[in-house]
């Protein structure tokens, strides 16, 4: 037991550390990621006892409506999109004591009434609540709610009562930005009311499990890390497939693209797990501070090491589906790209020379994410190439969805028997990890976790400022030459492997999607 | 939904080689119709179970849903008379075909006699997975069983590293915990007991966790927990992890009526413990717990609707209550957590345990 109690003793050996009491504000409680994500991830928390011991939800929104239309609106929301069927006696005593706060965003009345909505709160329990906002609204109004937020002094929480002063902290969704300067301007203003300390960006990718597992798998085994470096790895592959199309997300993917959409955030943090050096430790601040080493460390690719692309009309899973262009929403003369390529080097020790081929896109063969490690060939073959496929370069697969696990390629002897002289043939097996067959549990959701660290003010799994900035440092050049090309974009029939443009980023080839 | 298949196999007065040998032919031919087809390794399961109750066992196994152990192996124990002397055996294949990576899981049934148990590892070795965690579950008791398969066999290490055991089935809470304490020394052991407690230890700590809360646990003056009639090594392993985590010396716990009640020492201050039964309470386990601070406050947590019911009363009598948020888990639930737990290990649990057995001496 430790001598003080500056540390708990309590939670020692817990595989759940306590949040404390915390007072959740969703921005945007009406909108479509808090109906199919937010909620249904709170939901699960309190299913598994996993919030903090008093919990309360506000929400927040233009659409007037009493508190009980919205439990009964986020009732429904759990039942239709909880990854479990809902106990109702715990979804109803996690919305008992909602409530909701309507009105616009710029309106500094709406944040008095929030202001008397915590207040309550903190009254109730005797003590003050930490109170954690959710931005999950359009990034238009970020920095309107944290203006105001700050305005009304919301973005701290003293203590009363003579008991500590609780903690305010502030959830920001994606895009955070459209652009670096945009990127620049919201921090500036984020951090003219919260500290840096105060801020959670989310980026979803991060709180998925198998994305943690790069980190596990690289840093917890000694096997990989002497082959992590420019001598023995050839290239590397990200590929983040969507079979779908768009949705009716078209208002928002249209001025967004498949870079924004997907490359700047999600695949660039698949890149710096792959890529960064080992921190010292897995504190936020060891942890951003390698991956951002590795985001500066990449240069802004050249003209031809980008390539974009739209979907024409063609077949996916045996279906016919429309043009990109003819998809409802979508203006007939859009530019916008639903294929984006790029490839990338990290300038320092570790990987110069090595190229990194980021690929994502809508209306592909398949939804696959992965990250593919092709270390270089055997220095020389001893193995005859009659007859069989001979040994290929071996191939680490990450995938982190929809099969979530690794594959270890390597070469091995084909069986067969034919005296002396007969050949040894060799041709690439596969020996496979899947997370469903090592492990009992369940995955939480990315949202159930990062909320989690949210309100537990570890930031590990989200987005530093300067790492968003350097994000947009690598992208935007790119951005820029596309938006001064004369001519549109390449093309790819819906359900194909892309355009045949990319073909020329990587020698050898992309891996089949 | 991917159709569920099972493949079958099973043969009277057979050996431990020739079930193997049917798991892998088993195996291999769902492999050929199923190319994705992976079976699951993350756990082996050997129950130890009477024939009789066989059934009773099988449906609690059903119940553990996603948490099923990647290859169980029951082991059928028949009484007799007549004496059974020979080995027959059910081997099953299950998995859904069709579908990305469809999982396999297996299940090996042999009905032994009394006689085989003593060397009941010789018969369970070639029937697991190599490099697998091996768990092991006699709920019907069979000592001469959990000691063949967590001794070491055959010169090399035991088959089953962990041992799942439920402290309540044992009428006796302190012989409960000294059965516990002699299978801690040669397995690890995951005591269901000791899981049911789990919510109520993450409730505790969290009530304290705030920095402001936190020098309270110094002034605590005393705990009392309710449980089930037969719950009583739960609330003695509950009050034994407080000692432990709060450097409570623990001194026997003494009859009160239907009571355990003692007074354990600490750096701060006497702390009064009382366990008491409650006749109401239906599920196995606790049923409340209320921690005294020595200035008159305490916080009591009970069972409740959609969670636990938290009362925290100030020292001036000011009350208020909430609900901390969970699910029960429920009896299958907390099965599951066993055998999910058999792949972790739980840092705590013998330092809880040991402060549990000096209270109940």
């Amino acid at each position: 037991m430790a001598d003080t109690l500056t540390v708990n003793p309590l939670t020692a050996g817990l595989e759940r550390l306590p949040v404390h009491p915390t007072t959740l504000v969703i921005f945007g409680a009406t909108g479509d990621l808090a109906r199919r994500k937010l909620l249904p991830a709170l939901y699960n928390l309190a299913h598994e006892g996993a919030l903090p011991e008093r919990f309360h939800l506000v929400g927040s929104s233009r659409s007037e409506m009493a508190d009980e239309e919205f439990r009964a609106r986020a009732a429904d929301a759990v039942r239709a999109f909880s990854r479990r069927p809902p106990d109702e006696a715990v979804l109803e005593a996690l919305l008992a004591s909602s409530c909701y706060v309507s009105g616009s965003f710029d309106d500094p009345t709406v944040y008095e009434r929030l202001e008397a909505v915590l207040t309550a709160h903190d009254e109730e329990a005797g003590e003050p609540l930490d109170r954690c906002f959710y931005l999950s609204t359009a990034p238009s109004f970020f920095p309107v709610i944290v203006r105001e937020l700050g305005a009304r002094g919301l973005d701290t929480h003293a203590g009363t009562g003579g008991l500590e002063g609780a903690q305010a902290r502030v959830v920001v969704e994606k895009p955070f930005g459209s652009n670096l300067h945009e990127a620049r301007e919201l921090n500036a203003q984020v951090l003219d009311v919260f500290r840096e300390g105060q801020v959670f960006r989310i980026d979803h990718y991060l709180g998925k499990e198998t994305v943690q597992n790069v980190l596990a798998f690289r840093f917890a085994n000694a096997m990989f890390e002497p082959l992590w470096n420019r001598n023995y790895i050839d290239h590397v592959q990200i590929t983040a497939a969507e079979d779908i199309g768009i949705g009716s997300r078209a208002g928002y993917y249209d001025a967004s693209g498949a870079l924004r959409d997907l490359i700047q955030n999600h695949m660039l943090q698949l890149l710096t797990l792959l890529c960064m050096e080992p921190p010292v430790s897995f504190s936020a601040d060891e942890v951003r501070d390698e991956k951002v080493k590795v985001l500066r460390a990449i240069r802004p690719p050249a003209a031809g090491d980008a390539v974009r692309a739209q979907y024409t009309a063609g077949t996916t899973s045996g279906e016919a589906v429309p043009a990109y262009r003819d998809e409802e929403g979508v203006p007939d003369d859009s530019t916008t790209e639903t294929y984006a390529a790029l490839r990338l080097e990290v300038d320092n020790w570790r990987w110069a020379g090595v190229p990194i081929a980021l690929r994502t896109g809508k209306r592909l063969a398949r939804k696959v994410t992965e990250i593919a490690v092709t270390l270089k060939p055997v220095p020389h073959q001893a193995f005859g190439m009659d007859g069989a496929v001979g040994p290929q370069p071996n191939q680490l697969v990450l995938t982190v969805q929809p099969n979530e696990g690794v594959t270890l390629k390597f070469g091995a002897k084909i069986p067969g028997v034919g005296g002396p002289n007969s050949r040894m043939r060799v041709r690439p097996v596969n020996m496979e990890f899947l997370y469903g067959t090592a492990f009992l549990s369940q995955s939480p959701e990315a949202y159930e976790r990062l909320i989690l660290d949210a309100m537990r003010g570890d930031a590990t799994l989200f987005t530093r400022n300067d790492e968003v900035e350097a994000q947009w440092a690598i992208c935007e050049p790119v951005l820029n030459a596309w938006a001064a090309e004369r001519g549109g974009p390449a093309t790819y029939p819906a359900g194909s492997q892309g355009p045949a443009e990319a073909e020329a980023l990587l020698e050898g080839g992309w891996r089949a999607i | 939904m991917a159709e569920v298949v099972d493949s079958v196999w099973s043969e009277r007065g057979t050996s431990p080689g020739a079930i193997e040998a049917a798991l892998r032919a088993l195996l291999t031919e769902r492999h050929r119709g199923e190319l994705g087809a992976q079976p699951a390794r993350a756990l082996n399961l050997v129950c130890v179970v009477d024939r009789a109750w066989s059934g009773e066992i099988a449906n609690r196994l059903r119940g553990v849903g996603r948490l099923h152990a990647s290859r169980t192996v029951v082991c059928s124990v028949e009484t007799g008379p007549p004496a059974r002397t020979q080995l027959d055996a059910r081997v099953s294949v299950t998995g859904p075909v069709g579908g990305d990576a469809p999982l396999v899981r297996e299940t090996v049934v042999v009905s032994v006699g009394e006689r085989h148990l003593e060397h009941l590892d010789t018969i369970v070795d070639p029937l697991v997975v190599t490099d697998v965690a091996t768990v092991v579950w006699a709920p019907h008791g069979h000592p001469e069983a959990l000691d063949a398969l967590t001794t070491r066999f055959a010169g090399g290490p035991p088959i089953a590293q962990v041992v799942l055991v439920d402290s309540l089935d044992e009428p006796d809470p302190r012989a409960a915990l000294e059965r516990v304490g002699a299978l801690a020394r040669r397995a690890h052991v995951v005591d269901l007991s000791w899981l049911r407690g789990t919510p109520w230890r993450e409730r505790v700590a969290a009530a304290f966790d705030p920095p402001a809360r936190r020098p309270e646990l110094r002034r605590l003056a005393g705990v009392t927990v309710r449980h089930r009639r037969d719950s009583g090594v739960a609330a003695l392993l509950l009050a034994g992890w407080l000692a432990a985590r709060l450097g409570w010396r623990p001194a026997a716990l003494l009859r009160d009526g239907d009571a355990l009640t003692g007074r354990l020492t600490s750096r701060h201050g006497d702390v009064r413990v009382r366990l008491e039964p409650d006749a109401e309470m239906a599920a196995p386990g606790l049923c409340a717990i209320t921690l005294h601070g020595a200035s008159g406050g305490s916080l009591e947590l009970s069972r409740g609707i959609g969670g636990l019911r938290a009362r925290r009363s100030d020292p001036t009598g000011a009350q208020r209550t909430w609900t901390v948020l969970g699910a029960s888990r429920g009896e299958p639930g907390i099965l599951g957590e066993g055998l999910r737990q058999a792949l972790l290990r739980d840092p705590i649990f013998a330092e809880a345990l040991g402060a549990a057995r000096g209270m109940a001496a």
